[in-house]
Formats: C-alpha cells, sequence, structure tokens
C-alpha cells in the first residue's frame, strides 16, 4: 500500500512562504482551482489556500526560539473527514492515500471542515464547495513533466529544503528513513487520526566559544594585536611621498 | 464555533415538531387505553399533524441555507452507512410522510381495526403508522444529536447528553405546543400535555445543566504542545499565515466576549425553562390558552439562544492554529 505524504523539516523551514505562494499559483489554474480570493485590496482581504506558514514563539524571552509551522491537508490514515461527508465527495484514494474532495458532489454543507481537528479545509468563496491540498495530484503522475519536477509544487519550492515528498508506507524510501532516525512526529497523535505528513523536530543547536578559541595561546608574531598606527602629528603617508 | 442561524432554526423547528407529533400519539395511546377521553380525529389529529408538520418543513426550509450548493442536496442521502448527516437526511423526510401519513388517516377517518389486543382494545391503522412515526421520529432526534456528538474532538459536543438534550428539548417544545393547541382543539388534554411539558422541561433543565457544568470543566485534550509537536510549557502564536481572515476564522470563532456569552446562558435558562415552567402552570389553572401560546413562544425564543450557545460553546482544536493574526 502506498502512502504519500510530505515530511516538513522544522529544522529547516525559515517560514519564507514560497510554498504558500506556489501552492496557491499551481493549484489556483489547475485541477483545483480556482482558489478564489475575496477583496484583495479592500479591509478585509481573504482567500482559499491549501497551505499556510504559521509562526509560534517558543520559551520566554529573552531565551525564545521561533518555530515556522507550515501546515497543509495531513492526508490522514483514518482521516475524520471522509465517514462524515453525506454524499461521498469526500473520499480517500486507496491506491496512494491522498485525500481529495469531488467538486462536483460536494453540496458545501462544512461538516468535513468542522470533522478535521487541524483545519486543513476551507470552502471556497466563489463555487461553494470545500477544498484542499492535493497533493498535487494532477502534477505527481504527469508523465510529460521530467521525473524530478513530478512533486507537489511546494516541495519544488522550498528554497531550504524544508518539505520533502513521498511514500511512507515504503521503509526504505527517503521520508520514511528521515521519520525513523530524525524522530519524525504527527500533529495531534490524541485524536487516532494518524496523520500521514510527518514534521521533523528542532534540533537545538548551541554554539560554545571558549576563550582560548578565540585567541591563540602561542602567537609569535602577535597577529591579532590592533594594527600599528601612526599617531596623528607623526607624518602620514602623503608627507613622505612626493607626487 | 461559529453558530449558523440555518441549523439553529433547523433543529429546533424540527425538535417541535418531532415533541408535537410525539404529544399527539401519546394522546391517542392514552385514550385507546381509556386513561383520556377520545378526541376528534380531524380537528384535533389530523390539524395536529399538520401543524407538527408546518414545524418540520420550516426546519427543512432553514436547513438549506447552510448549504453552499443547495441544487445537489439530493446527492446527501447516499452515504447513510458512515455519515449522520447522510442518515438525518433520509430520516427526516421518512418522518415527515408518517406524519403526514398519521395526519391524513386520521382526518379522512380512514382508521379501519386491525385487531383486537386483550380485553378489547382495538389496534387501530393509525396506532400502526403511529408507532412506526414515533420510530422515526426518535431515529431523527438520534440522527441530529449524533451530527454533533459523532465528533470526537469537539469535546463540548461529543457526549451522549447531547442526544438526549436534543431529545427532551424538542419534547419539551413540543408539549407545550401541545397544550396550547390542545386548549382551543381539545380541552380535556391540555392538562396531560401541560403537565408533560413541566416535566419535560424540568427534566431538560436537569441535563442541559449538567452539560452546562460539564462543558464549564471540560479539560482539551489538545493542547498548543500536541498541535505543532513542541514540548515545551510555553508556546504563543505570532502569526497565522494570514493577515486578513480566512474560512478558519470565520466558521470557528464566534467572535463575542466570554460576557456576552455568560449573559446569553442566563437568558437561556430563564426563557427556556424558568418563564415556560411558571407560563405553563398559569396557563393550566386559569385554563388560559393565550398563556399557553406564550409560554410556547418564551420557549422557543430560549430555544434559538439555547441552541446559539450549544454552537458557541463548543471550542474547535483548529482554534490553537489560529490565536493571533
Amino acid at each position: 500500500m502506498t502512502q504519500l505524504a510530505l515530511i516538513i523539516d522544522l529544522n529547516v523551514c525559515v517560514g519564507c512562504s514560497a510554498c504558500v505562494t506556489s501552492c496557491k499559483e499551481w493549484n489556483t489554474s489547475g485541477l483545483a482551482g480556482p482558489m478564489t480570493d475575496r477583496n484583495p485590496y479592500d479591509a478585509d482581504p481573504t482567500g482559499t489556500f491549501f497551505n499556510r506558514v504559521q509562526t509560534f514563539e517558543v520559551g520566554a524571552y529573552p531565551h525564545t526560539e521561533t518555530v515556522h509551522f507550515p501546515k497543509s491537508c495531513l492526508h490522514c490514515e483514518e482521516p475524520p473527514c471522509v465517514p462524515v461527508c453525506p454524499t461521498g465527495a469526500s473520499y480517500k484514494r486507496p491506491e496512494d492515500g491522498i485525500v481529495l474532495v469531488d467538486y462536483d458532489k460536494c453540496i458545501g454543507c462544512k461538516y468535513c471542515s468542522w470533522a478535521c481537528p487541524y483545519g486543513a479545509r476551507e470552502i471556497d468563496e466563489q463555487q461553494k464547495v470545500m477544498k484542499k491540498c492535493t497533493l498535487c495530484v494532477d502534477r505527481i503522475y504527469d508523465e510529460s513533466l521530467p521525473e524530478r519536477e513530478r512533486k507537489p509544487s511546494c516541495v519544488l519550492a522550498c528554497p531550504t529544503n524544508a518539505r520533502l515528498f513521498g511514500d511512507v508506507h515504503d521503509p526504505e524510501s527517503e521520508v520514511s528513513v528521515l521519520i525513523r532516525e530524525e524522530g519524525g512526529y504527527q500533529l495531534m497523535p490524541e485524536w487516532g487520526t494518524k496523520p500521514a505528513n510527518h514534521y521533523l523536530p528542532r534540533r537545538k543547536t548551541r554554539l560554545r566559544i571558549h576563550d582560548d578559541e578565540l585567541v591563540r595561546v602561542d602567537n609569535p608574531l602577535k597577529k591579532e594585536a590592533p594594527r600599528p598606527r601612526p599617531a596623528l602629528d607623526e607624518p602620514s603617508l602623503d608627507d613622505v611621498t612626493s607626487w | 464555533m461559529h453558530p449558523a442561524f440555518s441549523v439553529i432554526f433547523l433543529t429546533t423547528l424540527i425538535g417541535v415538531g418531532q415533541g408535537l407529533f410525539l404529544a399527539l400519539y401519546s394522546g391517542q395511546i392514552y385514550s385507546v387505553l381509556e386513561v383520556l377521553p377520545p378526541q376528534d380525529d380531524r380537528l384535533f389529529y389530523g390539524l395536529g399533524s399538520g401543524l407538527a408538520l408546518v414545524f418540520l418543513a420550516l426546519g427543512l426550509v432553514a436547513s438549506v441555507f447552510h448549504l453552499g450548493r443547495p441544487e445537489r442536496a439530493w446527492r446527501s442521502a447516499s452515504q447513510w452507512r458512515t455519515s449522520w448527516l447522510s442518515r438525518e437526511v433520509i430520516v427526516l423526510p421518512a418522518f415527515m410522510g408518517l406524519t403526514f401519513l398519521y395526519g391524513g388517516l386520521h382526518y379522512l377517518g380512514w382508521d379501519p381495526v386491525l385487531g383486537t389486543v386483550g380485553e378489547g382494545i382495538a389496534i387501530h391503522l393509525t396506532l400502526i403508522v403511529g408507532a412506526l412515526a414515533t420510530l422515526a421520529c426518535f431515529a431523527l432526534f438520534l440522527a441530529t444529536g449524533m451530527i454533533y456528538a459523532c465528533i470526537r474532538f469537539l469535546q463540548e459536543w461529543a457526549t451522549p447528553l447531547t442526544v438526549v438534550n436534543f431529545v427532551l428539548l424538542g419534547g419539551a417544545s413540543g408539549f407545550t405546543a401541545a397544550a396550547a393547541f390542545a386548549a382551543w382543539t381539545a380541552p380535556a388534554l391540555t392538562t396531560f400535555f401541560g403537565g408533560w411539558a413541566i416535566i419535560l422541561t424540568l427534566l431538560a433543565l436537569a441535563t442541559r445543566g449538567t452539560t452546562l457544568i460539564r462543558n464549564a470543566r471540560i479539560k482539551h485534550k489538545s493542547t498548543p504542545q500536541t498541535a505543532i509537536g513542541v514540548r515545551h510549557a510555553q508556546i504563543r502564536q505570532t502569526a497565522q499565515g494570514a493577515m486578513g481572515g480566512s474560512f478558519n476564522t470565520r466558521e470557528f470563532f464566534h467572535g463575542r466576549t466570554a460576557a456576552f456569552l455568560r449573559s446569553v446562558k442566563w437568558v437561556m435558562l430563564v426563557l427556556v425553562f424558568a418563564v415556560p415552567v411558571v407560563l405553563l402552570a398559569l396557563g393550566l389553572t386559569v385554563a388560559s390558552g393565550t398563556t399557553l401560546v406564550l409560554a410556547l413562544l418564551v420557549q422557543y425564543l430560549g430555544l434559538l439562544a439555547e441552541r446559539w450557545l450549544f454552537f458557541a460553546q463548543a471550542r474547535h482544536p483548529q482554534n490553537i492554529y489560529y490565536q493571533a493574526v
């Protein structure tokens, strides 16, 4: 069984939102589009996004760390949004585990968004149907694209390689190895939804600098000492040279 | 959660309709058992079922406003194996159909005796249809309640009390409606319905009060720590990924202050329970139909506040991701 998913390395994400814009750009003009924006230049702008980068501050000042936290649909292995759908518009593909919405069947009752603890689903204000991350299902199987581009557009856009894409059920895949070796975890494990997307935890990095690393003990030439500077009343270079 | 008026009207209106039907049918059973005097088929049962149907139909109309694409509503009956919403969509028309049949048979007087039980208790056709409708009525209460109770991470809703409250509040308002209706069409039954309306209202006060206490003491399983998977006691959100609002900030927040919620709670307690009980008792002692109608109106107004509070009090775990702009 294949279960495609995203792995997000929180240690690497810098919160640039490149994944957000590339997601919107690709999907608004593709299978899942349009992802409508309302009042883009007015007081209350709002729009449909499949992916958002949220920022959290962890710790108390001054010992704080900023965690940039990209979140899209987690393509749960036990998706609570699917059984509650009254029309069958919301479904999980058995062949690759992607959770999708059939926009032609959706009645816009919003029940699936209530049933998702992660807030991954958003209703499109124009089409009045529920929309969500498709894992770029129209991209990853497109044989007209070169092999290395058959990935979700957020993964391709990430400048720091914080996002990885692969089959989490294949123990040999890059993402499975990372989950195993880097301690990849799932969000809100308490609800038993078994999200397919995993997050790699932040690693504490501390730079410890000791005095002897700054100043060499044996320093015969005194290279690090201040450079000799002539006093103001001494002749300068201009005084001793003729042009 | 953001309280949607379409759903508030749907659940309260069908509750009155269901309770009213249950009142009519229990009236009929009591009269078959000769505890209560028999009533006029046409005026009481026929018209009463029609009135219940009006409430149910108004609820059905209100529900449509909740849909983004109501023209596709017919599709929503397909997933009855898994979805309580789908089950409600099937049971509501079924119950309306049976109520229509029950009222129609009474109205036209087509009520043949199908057999007798024990000491000459005649089993009429309407008794059978009414029993089926009662089953459908409770199935509808169950489906409507379970739509909310089955979402396990909305912990304010995920309790059997949700279904119990829907049944008791629907029953209370329905019996109040029946008492008011009987004041004109079947005065002999007014005390019976009014008495049960008071009992059901007090029972509902007990269960809804329990829910209020439970919700006030609820310990939420999801925390910022589990939501982003960072084990640290202090986590504060500084950005939610959008400068303006989004579907997530509109659908899952009621946007009112805690003080407003507290006042709705007291308004609800007074209008659903305290005032109607007093008005019902008063209406029964002085035999005033107008007072009973007033009791129904006040109780229904209170139920709107009650359902609003039901939605507003539910705190969705996704809100953890939307704490700050």
